[in-house]
């Protein structure tokens, strides 16, 4: 084994646990008036991580030339593609924080170390292909996210969405250790490639026993139905600028490990699981759907969007083909782009006092008083509710088409369906900006990186963005390529 | 001469596109003048052609087919785009762009004060193009594209005062109406596509002496191809025209702007019918039974009308009961074989029809939009011009003149028309005689009625509440002065001379023209079927019935002068002693209140049925009511569910993965 070879695969979350353990000393150092510098320097180490992902995936590399440490670690295109998402998820993320904390005066340099932690965590999620990885890098992830999650700390909210989302974790994280240990114990092995070749064939019992719990523990990192009920109350009740994280880079990264997890370990057994995904897909659109249009509270629709959208990705993943990966990785990128900016725009929703406008009946008029960023919220709700030329239309367009060339024209033709449900809330968004008297909160004015940052998500979902679909679609079709090396 | 045929056609379309697009961009003004000046250029290339048919002023004209693009080319079915211009059509374009330009004109000043002017103007032209379009047709397809070009553009001039519920009704009206006609008319162009296997009206006309005789089924019995062919046309012929039973749009159709009702539904779209059976005269004749049908309708219009006529106090009203009996009088010419006399009364009728429309609405312009006939009276020394304007149309229209001498222009062709009828001498053609001849005393009786109530007598203008709203005085105010102190004012020129040129041919169309188009095969060219005999015997019917008309216009004059100007109680005893009789047709025969209780009220109940069992009832209630209600339920689940307790939020994780487990171990 080439020790050097295997540091040099991996060498972005070198780079990010290094950076991590330094910009900690420096906040134990110099206190907490170095929360921006750190800020600043976690975003130029995630940069310089991203940078190092370029060759990787521009060529496109996969198979055992990528294979770090006996095949525990994959830095391969399909992980490139996802570690880049969550790079410039968590780049926006660190962008957005200051302002907000600023107020509070609660810009603590935890912030950013705990969230380079946490991109640490995930960075090592999508590459792993080894149980014993994963859960590393899962419970990395978890741990800095449920700090995160309970950052304001003296804040009741905060406090209790910290707590919500550690003790469902735990549950999560101990369904999944089970269905680990079963795995391990049915198969005797706890690599991915293992897994995959035991599996083959006839399926003990335990086995099943063992894939079904992995893929429920994964599925409470995606927040899908029916392991989605942390999700509204922990994106309301936790900082925004957490929410904006939680919503972006978690699930990229989970939903990377599930594919892996689900087409490579399980690959040979995609009919036991199928079934499960398509449910699921189907359940969290539905109930993403109609949580949504019940909500006041703009975090909590946001919220409830969020899980609706992953119903739209599972049906990639239930396709299970290149195709299938590749128009989920699609929509994924597509997804962090509109999630962002409408966090963003959250984020910008403010009075002259800081409060937050939270609900719809204090955003009703807003296009009047601020028209451009009652613009862009226009474009990217029109585009999360996917209707054409707004580039969200691009995203469910390919996840079904990917859908029905897997033959499942049913589960395509009620993902349409449904996403008139949920069409109707982002619908509502508009309305209540554009044609509703308006409030009477002032909206107060917003920074320069909170528009820089609006601004380019707004420009990605906009038509605009057909031009870079050509090469997106080929990456995610590299990276997709991926999976599927194996035999 | 192919060049002017294409520039009259299409000018006026291409006045409508730049008018109508450019609209307020461009102003008033600039589309105005646009097309008008597009009319005018159409009508001086026109008259032209016509003289050339004539062959007068050493002018020359031969029938020709101009192409413009091929159309539908699908298996057996081709036919193009072409413009086919020969007597007939050159009639019809003298009328149809003569009328028009003047229209364009007087409304200059009639529409002076209207807001929407550009708009009304490029609709008059758009009218114009397809009336056009129809007239020069080929082939039975462009001339419906014609024939329903005519009917937008007439749907949207009576309906032009949008805001007003009155002309929105009549425009549909009118729509509606035409739609039963113009079922009648697509059936009969499907069924002569069936029988001929094709729809060029030269080979179609070519082959039908060949089709006599033979039958067709059609609703289960067998019946004479040719009549029914015919029959349909005509039943399209009815609704344009307005003919008995199909009539009922015409006179609602005046809530449109008066030069709408002159150009439109007096002098070009109303004759479209006529046209079209000349134009497809030698096919009619192949089938005796259609042409009964056309003298029995015709006849019957003539007279049903005019009796209504007498009895209405709407000036326009009175005009146009007045055009559709006018109009039957054209039909029953042809049905007896006469299409030359009812060629040649539709081109006389075109001036003073006109003229009396565009007289009208001067004297509406003086009277500050006042209808009514009973709110006038003295008007000819107020309105002198005007006035001798109306003298000559009511002249024209009565048939005034000596018997080879002179006549005004309906002199002419009316006398023509009730001749050919008696010299036919069937009992259809008889019963057409003395329906005309009647009618004749009744339009005699009604334009002079007209002319009484308005030019002569007291002036009894300040009951009209236009006039009180003009002068801010009620009658109690007033006292004495029954003018109210308002001062009616005459016309501006670009109204006066229109008036003065149609003058002109009310009084002169006949006279020049006559031996022409009544006596003159060469003239026709074969563009219509020339009867020869029945013109011969036309000239030889008894000395009575070429005084027929004479007497009975004296005659009606004579009642109209007793009634409105030497004793004024007359009217009125009569209404009082016969009551009924007057209820009957004041009420226009109570033909709208059949309508609408035996057609509009059960198709409104059956819409009815559809919108709340079927509509509301069954697919909104399981469609989009129903998943709005199941969305809205499933919200309302969901936010339960919901419930910020971490147990259950716990045991519904524990749950689906038990769910899970169960699912894929079955």
């Amino acid at each position: 084994m080439d020790y050097s070879i295997s540091l040099r695969l991996i060498a972005p979350e070198i780079l990010l646990s290094v950076s991590g353990l330094v910009l900690l000393l420096v906040a134990a150092w110099g206190g907490q008036k170095t929360g921006r510098l750190v800020s600043i320097l976690s975003a130029a180490a995630l940069f310089g991580a991203g940078l190092m992902l370029f060759p990787t995936l521009h060529l496109g590399v996969v198979g055992p030339d990528t294979f770090a440490f006996g095949d525990q670690f994959r830095a391969d295109a399909f992980a490139a593609f996802a570690k880049a998402l969550i790079y410039l998820a968590g780049i926006g993320c660190l962008m957005v924080a200051p302002t907000y904390f600023d107020r509070l005066k609660a810009m603590k340099p935890e912030y950013p170390v705990l969230l380079l932690f946490a991109v640490l965590g995930m960075s090592i999620m999508v590459s792993a292909s080894d149980f014993l990885t994963l859960y590393i890098g899962l419970e990395l992830n978890s741990l800095a996210a449920y700090v995160l999650a309970a950052f304001l700390r003296n804040d009741t909210r905060s406090a209790e969405s910290g707590l919500k989302y550690f003790v469902l974790g735990a549950l999560a994280s101990g369904i999944l250790l089970y269905g680990m240990s079963l795995l391990y114990g049915f198969t005797g092995t706890t690599s991915f490639e293992g897994v995959r070749v035991a599996l083959s064939g006839e399926m003990s019992t335990g086995m099943l026993f063992g894939l079904i719990f992995v893929l429920a523990g994964l599925a409470f990192k995606i927040s899908a139905v029916p392991f989605h009920m942390w999700t509204p109350d922990v994106y309301e009740g936790a900082p925004t600028p957490v929410t904006t994280f939680f919503a972006t880079a978690p699930k990229v990264a989970a939903i990377a490990l599930t594919a892996r997890v689900a087409l490579d370990a399980f690959g040979t057994q995609v009919d036991a699981w199928r079934q499960v995904v398509i449910f699921a897909a189907l359940a969290s659109i539905l109930v993403g759907a109609l949580g949504a249009i019940g909500q006041q509270n703009l975090k909590r629709l946001l919220a409830y969007s969020s899980i609706n959208n992953v119903g739209f990705i599972l049906i990639g993943l239930a396709a299970g083909t290149v195709g299938g990966v590749g128009a989920m990785l699609v929509y994924l990128a597509i997804y962090v782009a509109m999630s962002l900016g409408s966090f963003v725009a959250l984020l910008m929703l403010r009075d002259e006092n800081g409060d937050a406008l939270a609900t719809f009946a204090d955003i009703s008029g807003l296009s009047a008083k601020r028209p451009a960023l009652a613009w862009c919220l226009l474009a990217l709700m029109f585009s999360l509710a996917g209707i054409p030329p707004l580039l969200g239309f691009f995203g469910k367009f390919v996840v079904f088409q990917a859908g029905v060339e897997a033959d499942m024209v049913a589960l395509a033709a009620f993902g349409i369906a449904a996403s008139v449900i949920g069409a109707f809330y982002y619908i509502k968004f508009v309305k209540v900006m554009f044609f509703d008297d308006a409030s009477e909160r002032s909206v107060a004015d917003s920074t320069t990186a909170h528009w820089v940052l609006l601004v380019v998500t707004t420009a990605i979902v906009s038509p605009l963005g057909y031009l870079v679909t050509p090469s997106l679609g080929d990456l995610t079709d590299k990276a997709a390529s991926a999976l599927f090396l194996l035999p | 001469m192919q060049t002017s045929i294409l520039l009259i056609v299409f000018l006026p379309l291409l006045a409508a596109i730049v008018g109508g697009l450019g609209n307020r961009a461009l102003g008033n003004t600039v589309v105005k003048s646009l097309t008008t000046g597009a009319l005018f250029v159409s009508c001086a290339l026109s008259w032209p052609i016509f003289l050339g048919f004539l062959g007068w002023f050493g002018l020359s004209a031969e029938t020709q087919v101009v192409p413009v693009m091929t159309w539908v080319q699908s298996g057996t079915l081709t036919f193009d785009w072409a413009l086919r211009v020969d007597t007939l059509t050159a009639v019809m374009l003298v009328v149809i762009t003569t009328v028009s330009a003047l229209v364009h004109l007087y409304s200059w000043g009639y529409m002076e004060e209207d807001p929407d002017q550009p708009r009304f103007f490029a609709y008059l032209s758009l009218f114009t193009f397809a009336m056009l379009m129809l007239v020069t047709a080929d082939n039975l397809v462009q001339m419906f594209f014609g024939w329903e070009g005519v009917g937008l553009a007439s749907y949207l001039l009576i309906g032009f005062w949008f805001r007003k519920p009155s002309a929105n009704k009549a425009a549909i009206k009118a729509f509606v109406v035409n739609r039963v006609g113009d079922l009648g008319f697509m059936l009969g162009i499907f069924g002569t596509y069936l029988v001929f296997q094709t729809t060029s009206i030269p080979e179609i006309l070519a082959a039908a002496p060949g089709m006599s005789g033979s039958t067709i089924g059609f609703l289960g019995y067998r019946l004479q191809t040719m009549d029914i062919l015919c029959i349909l046309l005509f039943i399209g012929a009815m609704g344009k025209s307005a003919q008995l039973g199909l009539h009922t749009w015409l006179p609602d159709a005046m809530e449109g702007p008066t030069p709408v009702s002159a150009l439109i539904h007096a002098a070009t779209m109303v004759t479209a019918g006529v046209f079209m059976v000349c134009r497809l005269s030698p096919m009619f004749e192949t089938a005796p039974v259609a042409l009964g049908v056309v003298t029995f309708i015709g006849a019957a219009t003539c007279f049903f009308a005019a009796t209504i006529g007498t009895t209405q106090w709407d000036i326009k009203r009175v005009i146009a009961y007045s055009t559709c009996s006018q109009l039957g009088y054209m039909f029953f010419a042809a049905g007896v074989g006469a299409y030359g006399a009812a060629m040649f009364h539709l081109f006389t009728h075109a001036f003073f029809k006109a003229l009396l429309f565009l007289g009208a609405g001067s004297v509406i312009h003086a009277m500050h939009h006042e209808q009514d006939m009973r709110y006038y009276g003295n008007l000819r020394k107020h309105i002198p011009l005007t006035f001798w304007a109306m003298m000559a149309g009511t002249l024209a229209i009565t048939g005034v003149g000596v018997l080879y001498v002179f006549g005004f222009a309906g002199f002419y062709s009316k006398d023509a028309i009730l001749e050919a009828a008696y010299a036919r001498g069937t009992g259809l053609g008889n019963f057409a005689f003395w329906a005309g001849a009647f009618a004749a005393l009744l339009t005699s009786f009604y334009s002079w009625r007209l002319m009484f109530l308005t030019f002569w007598g007291r002036p009894r203008w300040i009951e009209s509440e236009h006039i009180q709203h003009s002068v801010h005085k009620t009658p109690e105010e007033a006292g004495e002065d029954t003018t109210g102190g308002y001062h009616p004012h005459e016309s501006p020129a670009s109204m006066l001379v229109p008036l003065g040129v149609l003058t002109l041919g009310a009084i002169f169309a006949g006279f020049l023209f006559t031996g022409d188009f009544i006596d003159s095969e060469a003239f026709w060219g074969g563009s219509i079927y020339y009867n020869e005999n029945l013109i011969h015997a036309l000239h030889g019917v008894p000395y009575w019935v070429k005084l027929t008309a004479t007497f009975v216009m004296l005659t009606g004059f004579a009642i109209a002068w007793f009634a409105y100007i030497r004793d004024t109680s007359i009217p009125g005893k009569f209404v009082e002693q016969f009551r009924l009789v007057h209820a009957f047709v004041y009420n226009k025969w109570y033909f709208d209140e059949l309508y609408h209780a035996v057609f509009v009220k059960p198709a409104f109940w059956l819409g009815r049925q559809f919108w709340l069992r079927g509509d509301k009832g069954l697919i909104d209630r399981f469609g989009p009511d129903g998943a709005a209600w199941a969305v809205a339920q499933g919200s309302a689940v969901a936010k339960r569910v919901q419930s910020g307790y971490l147990t259950s939020y716990a045991l519904i994780m524990l749950l689906g993965l038990v769910a899970a487990i169960t699912w894929v171990l079955m």
